[in-house]
């Protein structure tokens, strides 16, 4: 079954990485969160962190994001040395993240959700105030190109169905993400619809020289996108693979962390 | 596309929505709605001297009072924190600003500034120790009430010594060109103008009753303006809103949470020291006892504005309203043939009702989650 042939994958680009972690450690107290993890996204690849439930997949994204200082190692983003102190500052370097947690006010509506940091304005001076029409119309418009129509954009976040308020969280990431696009785990509310269109635009920023990372614990999903795989297992990476050099069964059996899979009744093997 | 572009501005999954289920939502909701039911009370109950012009301007004027502190306690509870010491920053504000113009003799344009800075620093101390140590506001500006009324008092006794009051601030500014913005009465000459033209009320003498409109409504209905303004139509009040709505989800989307709360407690004293300037100026002294509770009454006043205690939902306008709703009461019941004391009962009681519709509101807008 190749499905995945529809999407375009680059030719392990052999560019200088846009961003490289080399080495990053972060601990918690005595907690060992992760314990020297490298990795590198290029521009135009769709790079896929894998592994089990606490691997240390989202505390490495959210060092890259600057929401984490990690403990030790560095970070060079394009070639430079990098440190970023708040996720406002790797926003501005063009780091876009969907966080595990999606990062949304449910009070508030999806437009004010949408562009919570990043609001357009328009008038000079004093008189500078929000771009209320053209916020609503792009948070629609690329809310639409998701996959979902809303309601109203000034419908509150808290009162979205979960796979509206993750598909808020991805159109937005979208919209700002103009180096790196962070994708952690964006499709695990998903419809059918809506996780193939969420494929189709990682292939899409892709192609227009972004740098994805997507956390995935679906192999087909992974495979169907991905340019590299890193599988992280106990905060330590298992390895990089590169497409076509390894098999989705190989993957699964990595991601598992090497232990063996709870044996399946008949009918509902091979089907995880 | 057409059929698309209808679809973006009609969707079969929404019912229409009337005007009333718009207003609704609104957080202001509940303080426009009390305000009317005290209005109605006080115009049944009370003198209808109290709904005359000179009756108006004397019960706006507490509530302006009240209502500057009450309005910066609003933009600080949407941002998700309290300030308990902003009644004992009135009376810290307002023992420097005495001093400094009746000891040390400054100018206005040198003793307002500096009374401003002064606040905004301790309002940056309360917001750095808060931000810093993740601890509740509620407990870190608790502290500063009993640090600051403490300092007040001492401060006091050292620049009088010994005395607990600070007189002579009428005469220091007396003639300083900037008093007129932080005293007295505006629009002097307007009203004469109307009272010749016998549009409002006057003396036998000709003068008018009311000589004009007292500066502390003229800033009170300025800021209140102004606040909303920022909260509702720039992406400052939309940093606001998430700070206090999720101070984690906001700060991982990129809203500069630290300085959004640092800002807001500034402001809060800032707004505090508005008070005590205008009201030391109008006194023509200070005393320890300024502003004494005022942290509460503000907090009440946001309260019954809307705001949520939990943060990120209210508005500057319900916390205008509250402050009416505040001085009606305590004003209005002279009017009336109750005992004033009453006013403490009526207070309490609005306080619960106001939560208690303020949480059923939140729950509407949040679809019961
Ligand atoms: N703030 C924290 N304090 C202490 N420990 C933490 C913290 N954040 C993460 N950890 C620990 O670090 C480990 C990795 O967590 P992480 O959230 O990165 O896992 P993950 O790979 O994203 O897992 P999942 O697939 O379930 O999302 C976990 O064991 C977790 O308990
Ligand atoms: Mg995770």
């Amino acid at each position: 079954m190749t499905a995945d042939s529809k999407f375009h994958h680059g030719e392990a680009p052999d560019v200088a990485p846009i961003i490289e972690m080399q080495n990053i450690e972060k601990h918690f107290g005595n907690i060992i969160a992760l314990a020297g993890v490298s990795f590198d996204v290029k521009p135009g690849e769709c790079h896929c962190l894998l592994g089990d439930n606490g691997a240390g997949k989202s505390t490495f994204i959210k060092t890259m994001s600057g929401v984490h200082k990690p403990t030790s190692g560095q970070i060079l983003f394009e070639g430079k040395q990098m440190s970023f102190s708040t996720p406002r500052d790797a926003m501005e370097a063009g780091i876009a993240t969907v966080f595990q947690d999606l990062a949304m006010i449910p009070l508030m509506s999806v437009t004010r959700n949408f562009f919570m940091g990043r609001e357009p304005t328009k008038g000079v001076g004093p008189f500078k105030r929000l771009d209320m029409d053209r916020m609503n119309e792009i948070a629609m418009t690329e809310m639409r190109e998701m996959g979902i129509n809303l309601r109203a954009p000034d419908q509150a976040v808290g009162t979205l169905s979960g796979g509206e308020r993750q598909t808020v969280a991805i159109a937005r990431a979208v919209h700002f993400g103009a180096k790196i696009l962070i994708l952690d785990e964006p499709t695990s509310a998903l419809g059918v619809r809506q996780t193939s269109n969420v494929l189709a635009t990682i292939d899409k920023v892709r192609k227009q020289g972004v740098g994805v990372v997507f956390i995935s614990h679906n192999v087909r999903h992974a495979m169907a996108v991905g340019d590299r795989f890193t599988v992280l297992n106990r905060g330590k990476t298992l390895g990089t693979a590169k497409r076509g050099e390894i098999t989705s069964e190989q993957l699964q059996d990595l991601m598992a962390g090497g232990q063996e899979l709870a044996k399946l009744e008949g009918s509902l093997g091979g089907t995880v | 596309m057409s059929e698309d572009a209808a679809q973006a501005v009609r969707d079969e999954r929404m019912k229409a929505e009337g005007l009333g289920a718009r207003i609704l939502k609104r957080p202001e909701l509940g303080a426009v709605a009390g305000f009317i039911l005290v209005t109605v009370f006080f115009l049944l109950t009370a003198d209808p001297a109290m709904f005359t012009f000179s009756g108006i301007v004397n019960f706006m004027t507490p509530a302006a009072q009240l209502g500057i502190l009450a309005i910066g306690a609003s933009l600080l509870m949407i941002g998700g924190e309290f300030d308990l010491s902003i009644g004992s920053m009135v009376a810290f504000a307002g023992l420097f600003f005495a001093a400094a113009t009746v000891t040390l003799g400054l100018p206005l344009i040198i003793a307002i500034p500096a009374t401003f800075l002064l606040s905004a620093m301790v309002g940056s101390i309360n917001g750095i120790i808060v931000i810093r140590s993740g601890l509740p506001s509620f407990i870190v500006t608790l502290a500063f009430l009993f640090v600051l009324r403490g300092l007040s008092l001492v401060g006091l006794k050292i620049a009088t010594g010994g005395s607990t009051q600070l007189r002579g601030v009428r005469e220091a500014v007396e003639g300083d060109w900037l008093a007129p913005f932080f005293s007295g009465d505006a629009f002097g000459a307007l009203f004469k103008v109307l009272a010749d033209a016998g549009i409002i009320e006057t003396f036998n003498n000709g003068a008018p009753k009311v000589p004009g409109l007292p500066i502390e409504i003229v800033w009170f209905v300025l800021i209140a303006l102004l606040a909303t303004w920022v909260l509702l139509r720039t992406p400052v009040g939309n940093w606001i809103f998430a700070a206090g709505g999720d101070a984690n989800a906001a700060s991982n989307a990129g809203v500069p949470v630290r300085k959004v709360k640092i800002s807001l407690f500034m402001v809060t004293a800032c707004c505090a020291a508005l008070v005590a300037i205008i009201t030391v100026m109008d006194a023509g002294s200070t005393d320890a006892r300024r502003g004494f509770m005022k942290e509460f009454e503000a907090i009440i006043a946001a309260v019954i504005g809307g705001c949520l205690l939990t943060g990120g939902y209210g508005s500057a306008i319900g916390a205008f309203f509250g402050a009416v709703i505040f001085g009606m009461v305590v004003i209005g019941l002279t009017y009336t043939d109750f005992d004033q004391d009453w006013f403490q009962v009526f207070l309490g009681g609005m306080l619960l009702v106001a939560v208690l519709f303020n949480n059923a509101i939140r729950k509407r807008v949040t679809g019961e989650r």
